[in-house]
């Protein structure tokens, strides 16, 4: 299990994470969203040891990690896999020696045991062999993401880290990569830890779900619960985000008749054209178009 | 003060970066593609450089000993002393600054930019040890062989190109080679490579690693990287000769 306490990190005079505290919950896939700025890279950064935080405390299985020793740290290094926003794919290696690379460093099997790992590794993620032998320069976005996820779980971790898996990737190269991400979870009983913006992430996959707000833990719950959460900074990033859009419009509507009045005017402007209603600006909502 | 700030995180680099190796045949491994990278990769560079650089200096000689009284056997023994004494070593490796130099610091710069060193520091690798230590021990190996074979080259230019302009007889400039022949030149110009050796890799190194920022910063951390080695080097070399000759 991982728990984060008063996490604090500031760069000079800049706060960009304000005592945020968070337990994440094991062989879950636990979300962090927020819009960008929010401080959720700083947080994953802080929690898998790339950056210090100014304060706090970040716990694995009841040790806090930032008092570890270096041999200590190294032994937690080594059960954490990371999916970086970019891929972070060797680029003077295949991929194939991308994925056997961990193995290579930190395993004394066999080179055909390792190979065999790779190749199961890279069938998991659905890789196509033809691919194997090729630079990350040469295949897709997508194909770079599922070999950099092959190469996170090469190792079994217990511990998988995702920045922001589907930035840059099409809206349905996304969904197979959260299929991936989530079904990984499950069969490796990973604590998967995922960073995102994109909200078809949160219900597709978010078991657990903690909304940063500049710099705040602004809510924390489930992805049933976040349909009926209540908390307006939250609603305003919901709204701002077209798949909950619908459903959090038409439970308002039917509950309320009404928009909430602290929703941006773009936003607005974009309900009322989808919903090809009049509003006046009064907020008075009638019977959505269909 | 960011000149000083520069050179305590210069040597603040250093630190933690003599540690065991995660597995050593990796390290093994990254130490000999370095050496093929800094020492086969600027081989070509460095002799066509070294080869002309002779020539050039034979006929510049020859051009101002002009009186008869001065053997034509001097002509081969300034190139020679000059050649083993500044041109190979400094010359050289204010090309290889610019060649490995350049190549370092984009390389460890882009791994930044893209998260490639994250992603080594994530496995627990030591990224230090891993990315800049051979580098520097690779150019600390390969660059003074590449010194040698300047030194070799250039003489060997120098010897043909007296002979094709006519200037110097290959005979003369042979036995001018021979005379006065001091061995403590070459163990100083050996001295040198090795110090600049250490400045062209472990100064982009540390610019390269550190670098904040997209594809523009990368560029200006090279070319930061080359200017600051030229300038460290040609100061290494002041007080090398103040100090050892």
């Amino acid at each position: 299990m991982i728990e984060i306490k008063n996490i604090k990190k500031s760069f000079g005079e800049k706060v960009v994470l304000k005592e945020v505290s968070a337990v994440m919950e094991p062989g879950k896939c636990n979300l962090i969203i927020g819009s960008s700025g929010s401080g959720k890279t700083v947080l994953m950064k802080c929690i898998v040891g790339l950056m210090q935080p100014t304060e706090g405390e970040v716990i694995y299985n009841g040790k806090n990690y930032i008092t570890m020793s270096l041999e200590e740290k190294k032994a937690i290094r080594k059960e954490i896999g990371m999916l970086f926003q970019g891929s972070a794919l060797f680029d003077s290696q295949t991929v194939e020696q991308n994925v056997i690379f961990p193995l290579d460093m930190f395993s004394t099997d066999k080179y055909a045991v390792k190979r065999k790992r790779v190749k199961e590794v890279l069938d998991r993620v659905h890789l196509a062999e033809d691919a194997y032998k090729k630079f990350p320069s040469e295949i897709s976005g997508g194909m770079q993401k599922r070999v950099a996820l092959a190469r996170a779980i090469v190792l079994n971790p217990k511990y998988l880290f995702c920045d922001e898996p589907n930035s840059g990737l099409d809206p349905q190269t996304s969904i197979v990569i959260d299929k991936l991400i989530k079904e990984i979870t499950e069969e490796y009983e990973t604590t998967t830890i995922m960073n995102t913006h994109d909200m078809n992430s949160v219900m597709e996959i978010g078991d657990h779900i903690v909304y940063m707000h500049q710099g705040t833990k602004e809510w924390e719950g489930t992805n049933k619960e976040i349909i009926y959460s209540d908390n307006q900074k939250l609603n305003e990033f919901i709204f701002a985000s077209q798949f909950l859009q619908d459903a959090k419009h038409m439970r308002m509507i039917q509950e309320t008749g009404e928009i909430p009045k602290n929703v941006h005017d773009d936003v607005r402007d974009a309900l009322e054209e989808k919903f090809n209603t009049d509003m006046d600006g009064d907020g008075i909502v009638g019977s959505p178009a269909e | 003060m960011k000149i000083l700030r520069e050179f305590g995180e210069y040597i603040k680099m250093f630190k933690g970066m003599f540690r065991m190796p995660e597995n050593r045949s990796m390290y093994w491994r990254q130490f000999m593609l370095q050496c093929n990278d800094i020492g086969i990769g600027s081989l070509g560079i460095i002799s066509i450089i070294s080869v002309f650089i002779g020539a050039v200096s034979t006929v510049q000689t020859a051009y101002q000993l002009v009186s008869p009284i001065i053997p034509k056997t001097t002509i081969a023994q300034i190139v020679r002393d000059t050649v083993i004494l500044e041109f190979a070593p400094t010359l050289g490796c204010i090309v290889l600054a610019g060649v490995v130099g350049s190549k370092i610091a984009s390389e460890l710069g882009n791994m930044r930019v893209s998260e490639q060193i994250d992603a080594l520091e994530i496995m627990g690798i030591n990224t230090k040890a891993y990315l800049i230590l051979p580098k520097i021990l690779a150019g600390v190996v390969t660059i003074p062989l590449l010194i040698i074979i300047a030194m070799v080259l250039g003489i060997v230019g120098g010897r043909i190109a007296g002979s094709a302009a006519g200037i110097i007889d290959p005979s003369i400039y042979d036995n001018g080679l021979l005379m006065n022949f001091n061995g403590y030149n070459v163990f100083f110009a050996l001295t040198k490579s090795f110090v600049f050796a250490f400045l062209i890799t472990s100064v982009p190194s540390f610019y390269g690693y550190h670098v904040k920022g997209g594809a523009l910063e990368i560029g200006r951390s090279s070319t930061r990287a080359v200017v600051v080695s030229c300038v460290l080097l040609l100061l290494a070399d002041y007080i090398l000769s103040a100090l050892m000759l």
